[in-house]
């Protein structure tokens, strides 16, 4: 264990602080032979690595040339491919003179999700900004009043991946905090009602919920009174979201102290405005990590649809990879799909560390 | 500390006027334990009342009762006029006529002082925003903290948030104000500032009922004293009466720990 204790870099003497530095690292790189040894092993993996990877990435790959011939023969990544196949990879398999139509709703979901991060925009009308916006958001994906109709078995890629995602958790957040004071509730049906739903849900794997909700439902509801498959599939994603959600919610309402609650008795506010206006604020603020942490699950787990044949984006990907014209690039399909996955997960993830250092010091 | 030489005025008192606060033969148990036992207490408006006594006494108990923080299980608790039950719209009504000061002031920490303030008086009382402030700033000015309006709770001294937590209680224009032990949290040097805003209070004759050990502002502004031990009443008597005369053994030991 004592090789691994770094050695204290020597003070530099004045007018010698460049050379100094250079000493620095040394030390640290070379300063044990441990040191040393680990040093020059991963100099060994880097030199080993990295280029090769830039060679497939960049300097052999196909970057622009349109034609499939230009892949087949290149050692590097097929980038063309994605360009070429922007369209099925966003869109999925929604009709291609109709492609506007998802292409807006993504535009639209991602100008109002950017809209809805500024805290000057935190107002009941954000609520009904985004309601009004999810009506519009139906309309252009599924048509009528005017607009070709596209069934859900037809829509796919990012605006499937980005609808699951907000309504999913836009709608388990408010759930989750209504399970959450339930089971802290001191009525018994309530409080045991909360347990048996958080706790089975939680007792079951999403994919074994999707399956029921898109493939046995069928077989105990008469046709007429089925929802349709990509409605079941939200419903399960949020009532799956909203158990994680509530379990995360009540650890922030254990933070709570009781003085909280007893002083806002003490004013006289009832129950709800209690909840509202004291409690949950210093709840959610306590828990935003752990919410953080689960809701970027949420956003990933919304790819599990493809079991139940809806086209999220990964689906539309291994859809457009099946184009036999194409050497069916994998990777660099996986990846742009990933970054399209990161991009989301991060900025959300940027999103709830700004929320954390916004709040004031707590108690 | 506090100067006795202040004038005491007794409280002008109409005898057809309903008493503040009454409690008759009022009983209390936490399981089997009986933690107040037949509570006979009136309390007329403009009084106050110092309520003291050995820990595990029951006082905190029996003034949490009174704006039920604590559900009473026997007797009677009239506040101005209405009987406590199990009414919560109506527990909600007299509650917001009864102010409340903790011995950890329980200010919101995630509002401002001027937030923690208006609260009530905006989402109880239905008052106008702009008129909540209006109310909340002279409070805050009658606390000597008008400056702090916008900073947050943790960022004050202990006496500075009590001070807050007696302006907030203030801001409901309450009836009766309650005060639960409100300077045993604080450092020594911060008790003078909060004592002098309760003593301001109290010569604008507010009906106080307050559970201390300060018995120099007991002294100073209690027109009686009660004396609780194991959930009793024992005692209840005027400030110089009870100090120099105490009637009872249990009084008289906890006055000579308690004074030296």
């Amino acid at each position: 264990m004592k090789a691994l204790s770094l050695p204290l870099p020597a003070e530099p003497m004045p007018g010698q602080i460049r050379f100094g530095a250079l000493r620095r690292s040394a030390m640290l790189l070379f300063g044990t032979p441990l040191n040393a040894v680990l040093t020059l092993l991963f100099g060994v993996l880097l030199v080993a690595t990295v280029p090769p990877m830039l060679r497939w990435l960049v300097i052999d790959a196909v970057l622009f040339d349109p034609s499939p011939r230009a892949c087949r023969v290149a050692a590097g990544a097929c980038w063309s491919f994605i360009y070429a196949k922007s369209g099925q990879l966003l869109f999925g398999i929604y009709p291609l003179d109709e492609r506007w139509r998802p292409a807006i709703v993504c535009l639209l979901i991602l100008a109002l999700l950017a809209w809805s991060v500024r805290p000057a925009s935190w107002a009941p009308r954000l609520a009904a900004l985004w309601m009004a916006a999810l009506v519009l958001i139906f309309w252009l994906m599924a048509g009528g009043f005017g607009l070709a109709e596209v069934p859900t078995s037809s829509w796919g890629g990012l605006p499937v991946t980005l609808i699951l995602t907000v309504v999913a958790i836009g709608v388990a957040f408010p759930v989750g905090i209504l399970l959450a004071l339930a089971r802290r509730s001191t009525m018994p049906a309530i409080r045991i009602g909360a347990v048996v739903l958080i706790e089975s849900v939680r007792g079951l794997p999403l994919l074994s919920i999707l399956f029921v909700a898109s493939i046995m439902m069928p077989l105990f509801l008469p046709e007429a009174l089925l929802p349709d498959k990509f409605v079941r599939a939200l419903v399960a994603l949020t009532i799956f979201a909203a158990a994680y959600l509530a379990e995360v919610i009540r650890g922030g309402l254990q933070a709570i102290p009781n003085g909280q609650y007893e002083a806002a008795a003490a004013l006289g506010l009832p129950f709800w405005r209690t909840q509202y206006l004291v409690i949950l604020p210093q709840a959610i603020q306590v828990a935003i990590p752990a919410l953080a942490n689960t809701i970027i699950v949420m956003i990933k787990n919304t790819s599990l649809v493809l079991v139940v044949g809806l086209f999220d984006l990964i689906s539309s990907g291994k859809a457009a990879l099946a184009d036999p014209d194409w050497p069916s690039p994998a990777a660099e399909t996986f990846l742009f799909i990933g970054a399209i996955f990161f991009a989301l997960s991060f900025s959300f993830a940027r999103f709830a560390d700004f929320l954390e250092r916004r709040g004031p010091t707590a108690h | 500390m506090l100067s006795s030489a202040l004038k005491r005025v007794p409280p002008m008192r109409d005898p057809s006027d309903p008493p503040a606060i009454e409690m008759a033969g009022m009983n209390k148990w936490y399981g089997n334990f009986h933690v107040l036992k037949n509570i006979n207490l009136t309390v007329h408006r403009g009084e106050k009342l110092v309520i003291c006594g050995p820990s595990g006494s029951g006082k905190s108990t029996m003034i949490r009762c009174i704006n039920r923080l604590e559900e009473h299980q026997q007797g009677q608790i009239v506040v101005e006029g209405v009987e406590l039950s199990n009414d919560l719209k109506q527990i909600d009504v007299i509650r917001s006529d009864i102010g409340m000061v903790f011995q950890h002031f329980n200010l919101f920490p995630h509002l401002t002082i001027l937030e923690n303030l208006t609260l009530a008086p905006i989402w109880v009382r239905r008052m106008r925003r702009g008129q909540a402030e209006q109310t909340a700033m002279h409070y805050l000015e009658r606390v000597k903290i008008p400056d702090q309006a916008h900073t947050y709770p943790g960022q004050l001294s202990g006496g500075q948030q009590q001070r807050v937590a007696i302006a907030r209680a203030l801001c409901m224009s309450p009836k009766i104000i309650l005060f639960d032990e409100p300077t045993s949290a604080l450092d020594p040097e911060m008790v003078k500032e909060v004592l002098d805003t309760m003593v301001a209070l109290a010569e604008d004759g507010m009906t106080m009922l307050c559970v201390t050990h300060e018995m120099g502002f007991a002294r100073q502004v209690a027109d009686r004293v009660v004396f609780m031990d194991q959930g009793e009443i024992v005692e209840m008597n005027t400030p110089s009466e009870f100090f120099s005369h105490p009637r009872h053994q249990r009084s008289k030991l906890f006055l000579a720990q308690i004074l030296n």
